[in-house]
């Protein structure tokens, strides 16, 4: 079984995707299962650390507060645009020490951050793991690095630790 | 024009506001990709059209053709995935671009920005 | 009615997503610098795709969406590559 199936979320969504983008029938659940389990055998091959999820009950939690935030942040991005000029604005960088330090963990949370409009994840240096992002408009430096360690750095660490 | 007439009114009014509200978030990102003035603050700008702009189009897509064919269509889905994970990586290698581009001629435009709790504080003063 | 409401504001969006490719020619041609004008190209990019799903739905047809992925697609690609060029084309100058 495991041999047959070392990536069984890769092989899932897969299967998932084949199904979207033709219409479901038995035919197309056959050839897709099979093109599934041949692309993750041939995954395995190249790549052979594979993502642990230790906790699965979180991950909508995870999804839940994203959503949140990246709603909350799309309409406070498009305020500022729309002010323009008329109120300053103090873009700044700003340096948060992490300390998960699972690399898929990471990776989500370098997706959560550059994919909610008014931060972006600038450099990560492994070795300290000191983390440095832009925030557009930077009002409070410490709450930045509260929001990120607390809401989303103890969720990931939970997940993927 | 052909299936249109056959949407029912609630459905076309909300595919007609998911469709106002994500493209007028596409444009207002891109106005504040016009109006910022540093390329910092320009990364942010195009993210307002791949999160609620690419999110509320392909949700009125979803939701025309569920109601049109009766039946749940749902690749948009797969639009939606890919456009969310793969925004932030080129994002990501733009900004490190960027940053390594102005390390390379201005030296320190960015790293005096960041101030003394710089990120890797030993390092980049024996790289000047 | 509400069908005359729906063609009214997909005219609109698609007049709105125009403007922001507009918009996003802007920063391409003005710059100032090439990592300006690749986000200008990533930014087209993502309006193109949604324009062209505007346009889907007007015509009721789905084959605009395999269009709008192999624009996500290349999309992706073109400006993954050319940041990765910034980053090496600078060390050989």
């Amino acid at each position: 079984m495991r041999r047959l199936l070392p990536y069984p979320l890769l092989t899932a969504s897969l299967i998932v995707m084949w199904l979207l983008l033709n219409s479901f029938s038995l035919g197309h659940l056959i050839l897709g299962t099979i093109i599934a389990l041949v692309a993750s055998l041939s995954m395995a091959a190249l790549q052979p650390d594979k993502p642990r999820i230790r906790k699965w009950h979180k991950i909508p939690v995870l999804i839940g507060r994203v959503l949140v935030d990246i709603y909350h942040s799309n309409v406070a991005v498009a305020g500022l645009v729309l002010s323009g000029g008329r109120r300053e604005r103090r873009p700044g960088f700003v340096v948060i020490p992490l300390t998960l330090r699972d690399r898929t963990g990471l990776a989500v949370l370098a997706c959560i951050v550059t994919a909610t409009p008014g931060t972006a994840w600038v450099e990560y240096h492994a070795d300290n793991g000191r983390l440095l992002i832009h925030v557009l408009d930077l009002v409070d430096r410490d709450a930045w690095i509260e929001t990120i360690q607390t809401r989303y750095e103890q969720l990931l660490r939970e997940i993927f630790e | 024009m052909s299936g249109l007439h056959d949407l029912p009114a609630w459905a076309a009014l909300a595919i007609a506001f998911l469709l106002l509200l994500g493209s007028g978030l596409t444009l207002l990102g891109t106005i504040g990709l016009v109006r910022f003035k540093t390329f910092y603050e320009r990364v942010h700008a195009p993210t307002l059209g791949t999160t609620g702009g690419a999110g509320a189009i392909l949700i009125a897509s979803m939701l025309c053709f569920s109601v049109l064919q009766s039946r749940p269509v749902l690749h948009e889905l797969l639009i939606t995935v890919f456009v969310t994970v793969t925004t932030p990586v080129t994002l990501m290698l733009l900004a490190r671009a960027a940053i390594y581009r102005d390390r390379t001629e201005k030296a320190d435009s960015v790293d005096t920005l960041v101030g003394d709790r710089g990120v890797n504080d030993g390092e980049h003063s024996a790289r000047r | 009615m509400s069908t005359t409401i729906l063609l009214w504001s997909l005219l609109a969006s698609q007049l709105m997503l125009a403007a922001a490719m507009a918009c996003a020619a802007y920063r391409i041609l003005v710059g100032p610098r090439a990592q300006d004008r690749v986000l200008g190209v990533d930014a087209i990019y993502v309006c193109g795709m949604l324009l062209i799903l505007t346009f889907g739905i007007r015509n009721g047809s789905m084959i605009y969406f395999e269009a709008a992925l192999v624009i996500a697609l290349l999309g992706f690609v073109s400006t993954a590559a050319l940041a990765k060029f910034l980053m090496r084309g600078e060390v050989i100058e």
